[in-house]
């Protein structure tokens, strides 16, 4: 111990980035249910009453993780790992169902979602399996043993359904990337997206021969003096045509049909005007009310309580999902721009403090923090200003939700935790 | 470089988001945005609608209440469908298609289920609609009239459509907007403003209280009452008269210009066009295209004037100085053009300008126009002197009314027969039909009225108008205080109009004589033509009358057209006659001329040339 207490050498700036980004979000939440007779911040009738609520088991937790002993976390990483799988396979059984997704346990004040408590599970054990020292991920087994500590959860999630929650597990992989796991896996992950989408574009047939027709043409043009083995080729091909397959099988089994409608609605630039009005209205409503609702605040705002779609509920889960809708009609270009800085220099922020790590562990469980806010910052906030499909993933420290903010405020605070402690662990 | 994939990512990111947003936020942001905001409804408080007084200050158009009966779908408990139709007045199958109708317009909206109860339906339904959840009556106004008369002055009011929407952005769908005559005219004094309330609505489109706290809304203004010049009991008394007849009658006061009565035959009660059977109504009306209830022939009809039209040649062979009163002219029985005779029913002789008139010798006529164009080198200076004349009457153009339709009629001019006979080939001879208010002349019912006012003026008109009043003395339009000179001396009036007084003394019209009232008038009997199946044929002679009275002090001026009513005294005088009376004395002395045009109709003359038989026209016997 350093001997300054707990508090000692926090991060402060990391610590005030996140004051402002939580309150800026409940002040939003305030206004998406705010209504005519309430008088009190503090009446837990509201979303807004329960939210502030939430921030308070949000400090309770944070206090709790910052007089535990650091070491305890990585520690018990497995532990957490293992207990929260449990928690995710206990869902099957016990699980409350809440808007069709089997995701919460009913603690009677409070709907536990665990896969919010997973992502930290998870953030901690594969630090811990990379940092220890036996572990090197230049090999095919120990990057098998890392996939399966980030799919394991991913897979559990999946049919709950919360396809969202599930794609998040794959930010780890920038853990693994920063750690030397091959970046062409990046490549390939890449690889994986566009034969996603052209499979749901054009259909596996179209791929196959479109892949088909690539190799043909590699081999016609390439130098007669650079030898390709047809064997890998082949394989290639081969897994990329089942991997299509089984896009089409995951598209139609694993999705419902509301997924379905809004990768459709992403993927094909639908021209007709008669048929965008009618998507507008159906699979692309959330979209269209929440692009409207921005775009309604103009650069200064419509101010605050003063944003008419937002009152009138327009834009669906306007209070979760869609809360940055709000920012933008309320707040206007200035206000939407401002949280996106925020954001960014917070993000930035941990980056710097993730490198400064003298403990391996501290900094792949930092990059893992950071690659699970990044990814549900950007696909939040890409599908509410119409840049990506409708995929239910909430804002960080900004969406209404007791788990969400008390689990990301655990996730980052225990990197905090690890950071004060940093000098005592170089030694 | 694995250093900085993930910051790098982030600054892309972000660079992404904003460059996103600014295209929302600056480039497609509009301000005017708060007309297409979901979430801002305007809710309309309508006032009351103006009510119409006739010129006495009775009431001509007032207001009626008139309730619908509402339905909100989801609220609606199970409830004694046989009990609620019967009530309704509606059977059950017709009662369950507009429930379903209402549910798919929506569900948690109101729609309205039956329109327009009576006040009757009401009173029963009131006391049992609170066993009904989910149904409310809902009060709406509906115009009223207080006569059976003056559809065609008063017009009507009718929902908007789309090119009223285009074009006026006041209107909402679904409002009222007065359409032609009175309601058209004076549609924003009557009207008044509507309040409008911006309500903060939620998705599903309830009310979630005012939109910035009702600072944007408005207060709704009352439409003004308004009075018109139409003398109701005038009005009422000659529509009894045009009983089966079909024409026009305008009656002005000369000294004013206003519109005393103005009438259409045949014609329908106003309150057919209100109320739940006005569809029904309006398309019967609205298809009847042989009678034409809906045409306005004061205004729109536009027959050669015939004899009438006379009156002005004199005057204008007296301004130019072409004749005086002892100028004479012999009859032929006709006149020759050429070497063609035209006929006359005069009897024949010399005439000068009096029995000229009061005879209405076509042949004086014919001598009178030649010599107005002979005093010109130029056949076309002759033909611009003779229309700037003409038209200073208000012929020949739209008179510039208050009435939102119209026509102009027609005064002929050298380009029209340039265009008709080739420039040069044409001279008095050849349009010489022109003096006796044949040939190319066109005029309507109000023109002539007003042509006859100016006349008992001696020379000027106020434009004629129906306004009288705004409120209960607010000022009208000043255009139509102003007098409008004709191009005429004052001096020649006198011996013109002392033809006319003869008309009624020794001639054309001596049996429809009004005792102790002097008249000046001047009959008309107008040769006209239909195109059936592409086959010309002459119909029975329209009847036109025209005149104004007391002669010495005119109290009104009028013009009396009807149909195929043959000679112009036959109809025409004798309705003239009556009107006269009735409006000068307040009673009719000759009971059995009144019987007679009450109960006489042209039914039979308007049938037949669509008998499809050989038929007469200009009956003797009548």
């Amino acid at each position: 111990m350093s001997g300054r207490g707990p508090f000692g050498r926090l991060d402060w700036i990391t610590v005030i980035l996140y004051a402002l980004l939580v309150f800026i979000g409940w002040i939003n939440i305030y206004s998406t249910s705010v209504g005519e007779a309430s008088t009190s911040i503090f009446d837990f009738s509201t979303l807004y009453g329960k939210q502030l609520f939430f921030i308070g088991l949000a400090a309770l937790g944070i206090i709790f993780v910052l007089f535990v002993e650091s070491h305890f976390f990585e520690r018990f990483a497995s532990i957490f790992y293992i207990g929260s799988i449990a928690l995710l396979l206990g869902l099957f059984v016990f699980g409350k169902t809440i808007a069709g997704a089997t995701s919460w346990y009913d603690l009677g004040f409070f709907n536990l979602q665990p896969s919010e408590l997973a992502k930290v599970a998870t953030a901690l054990a594969l630090a811990k399996f990379l940092s220890d020292i036996q572990t090197d991920i230049r090999t095919g087994r120990h990057q098998l043993y890392a996939l399966a500590i980030i799919l394991i959860p991913a897979l559990l999630i999946l049919p709950q359904p919360d396809p969202g929650s599930s794609l998040i597990y794959f930010s780890l992989f920038f853990v693994l990337f920063r750690e030397g796991f091959p970046i062409y896996y990046l490549g390939i992950l890449i690889f994986a997206v566009v034969l996603f989408a052209t499979t749901l574009m054009f259909g596996t047939v179209w791929v196959a021969i479109g892949l088909i027709i690539l190799t043909l043409l590699i081999y016609t043009f390439k130098k007669a003096s650079v030898k390709i083995p047809i064997l890998p080729v082949l394989g290639v091909i081969a897994v990329s045509i089942l991997f299509s397959l089984s896009v089409n099988f995951v598209f139609e089994n694993v999705f419902e049909q509301r997924h379905r409608d809004r990768f459709a609605l992403w993927l094909s630039l639908e021209k007709d005007e008669e048929k965008l009005d009618e998507i507008r209205k159906t699979i692309g409503y959330n979209t269209y009310q929440s692009e409207k609702a921005i775009e309604s605040g103009g650069f200064t705002g419509k101010g605050f309580l003063e944003g008419t779609r937002t009152k009138g509920d327009f834009v669906p889960e306007q209070h979760t999902d869609y809360i940055f809708s709000s920012v933008g009609e309320e707040w206007g270009f200035l206000g939407t721009s401002a949280v996106i800085l925020l954001f960014s220099l917070f993000f930035l922020r941990l980056i710097y403090i993730a490198e400064r790590q003298k403990s391996d562990f501290s900094r792949m469980y930092g990059y893992g923090v950071i690659s699970i806010l990044v990814f549900h910052y950007f696909i939040n906030i890409g599908m509410v200003i119409g840049l990506l499909p409708t995929i239910g993933v909430p804002l960080p420290f900004f969406s209404y939700g007791g788990s969400g903010l008390i689990f990301f405020t655990m996730l980052l605070f225990i990197f905090l935790k690890l950071d004060s402690n940093r000098l005592k662990d170089g030694i | 470089m694995k250093k900085l994939l993930l910051s790098s990512i982030i600054v892309l990111i972000g660079f992404t988001f904003i460059g996103r947003l600014s295209y929302l936020q600056l480039f497609r942001f509009s301000p005017d945005q708060i007309l297409d905001d979901p979430a801002i409804k305007k809710v309309y408080d309508y006032p009351e609608r103006g009510y119409i007084y006739d010129r006495d200050g009775k009431l001509l158009v007032g207001n009626q209440p008139a309730y619908d009966v509402m339905v909100i779908p989801r609220e609606v408990k199970p409830l004694d469908t046989l009990e609620f139709c019967s009530l309704l007045g509606i059977e059950k199958p017709e009662f369950l298609s507009k429930m379903e109708k209402a549910r798919r317009y929506s569900p948690r909206l109101p729609s309205v289920l039956v329109p327009q109860l009576s006040k009757e339906d009401y009173a029963k339904l009131q006391e049992k609609m609170r066993h009904f959840t989910g149904f409310y009556i809902q009060k709406r106004s509906l115009r009223y009239y207080n006569t059976q008369s003056a559809a065609n002055v008063l017009g009507y009011i009718s929902e908007v459509n789309e090119w009223d929407l285009k074009n006026n952005p006041y209107y909402v769908a679904g409002e009222l907007k007065g359409r032609t005559g009175i309601e058209q005219q004076y549609e924003e004094i009557l009207r008044g403003q509507k309040g409008v309330k911006h309500i903060q609505k939620d998705r599903f489109n309830r009310d979630i209280g005012p939109y910035k706290g009702g600072k944007l809304d408005t207060l709704p203004q009352q439409g003004k009452e308004i009075h018109i010049t139409i003398d109701k009991t005038l009005q009422e008394y000659g529509e009894k008269l045009m009983h089966g007849k079909r024409g026009g009658i305008v009656a002005i006061e000369p000294k004013t210009g206003e519109i005393l009565t103005m009438i259409s035959g045949p014609t329908y009660d106003p309150a057919l066009l209100v109320g739940r059977q006005r569809s029904k109504n309006y398309s019967k009306l609205h298809y009847d295209t042989i009678s034409k209830p809906t045409w306005d022939r004061s205004i729109l009809a536009q027959p050669s004037p015939g004899s009438p039209f006379k009156t002005l040649n004199a005057l204008v062979g007296l301004q130019e100085g072409v004749i005086d009163t002892n100028t004479k002219f012999r009859c032929y029985h006709g006149f020759y053009v050429g070497n063609t005779l035209r006929g006359c029913h005069c009897g024949g002789g010399v005439r000068d300008l009096n029995s000229g008139i009061y005879q209405s010798c076509n042949a004086y006529f014919a001598g009178v126009f030649r010599r107005i164009f002979d005093k010109y080198e130029t056949t076309d200076e002759g033909m611009d002197v003779w229309e700037k004349h003409m038209k200073s009457f208000g012929l020949g153009d739209y008179l510039g009314t208050d009435l939102p339709t119209g026509a102009p009629g027609r005064i002929p001019d050298v380009a029209y027969y340039d265009k008709w006979y080739g420039n040069g080939r044409w001279a008095a001879s050849t349009i010489i039909s022109n003096s006796i208010g044949q040939g190319e002349i066109a005029a309507t019912p109000l023109q002539l009225a007003n042509m006859t006012a100016a006349i008992a003026n001696r020379g000027y008109f106020y434009t004629p108008h129906i306004i009288k009043s705004v409120g209960n003395n607010g000022k009208i339009d000043p255009k139509y205080t102003e007098p409008r000179y004709t191009t005429i001396d004052r001096k020649y009036f006198e011996p013109v109009i002392e033809g006319m007084a003869n008309v009624y003394n020794y001639g054309t019209a001596r049996w429809v004589k009004i005792p102790g009232i002097d008249i000046a008038g001047k009959t008309g009997t107008v040769e006209n033509y239909i195109r059936i199946d592409g086959e010309r044929m002459q119909l029975t002679d329209h009847s036109v009358f025209v005149a104004f009275a007391p002669i010495k002090n005119p109290q009104i001026a009028l013009a009396v057209y009807i149909e195929n009513g043959y000679y112009g005294s036959r109809y025409a005088g004798h309705i003239a006659s009556l009107l006269i009376e009735k409006y000068l004395k307040g009673e009719i002395t000759r009971k059995d001329l009144e019987k007679r045009m009450l109960e006489k109709t042209l039914e039979h003359e308007y049938a037949k040339p669509y008998s499809g038989e050989p038929f007469e026209i200009n009956e003797y016997e009548w």
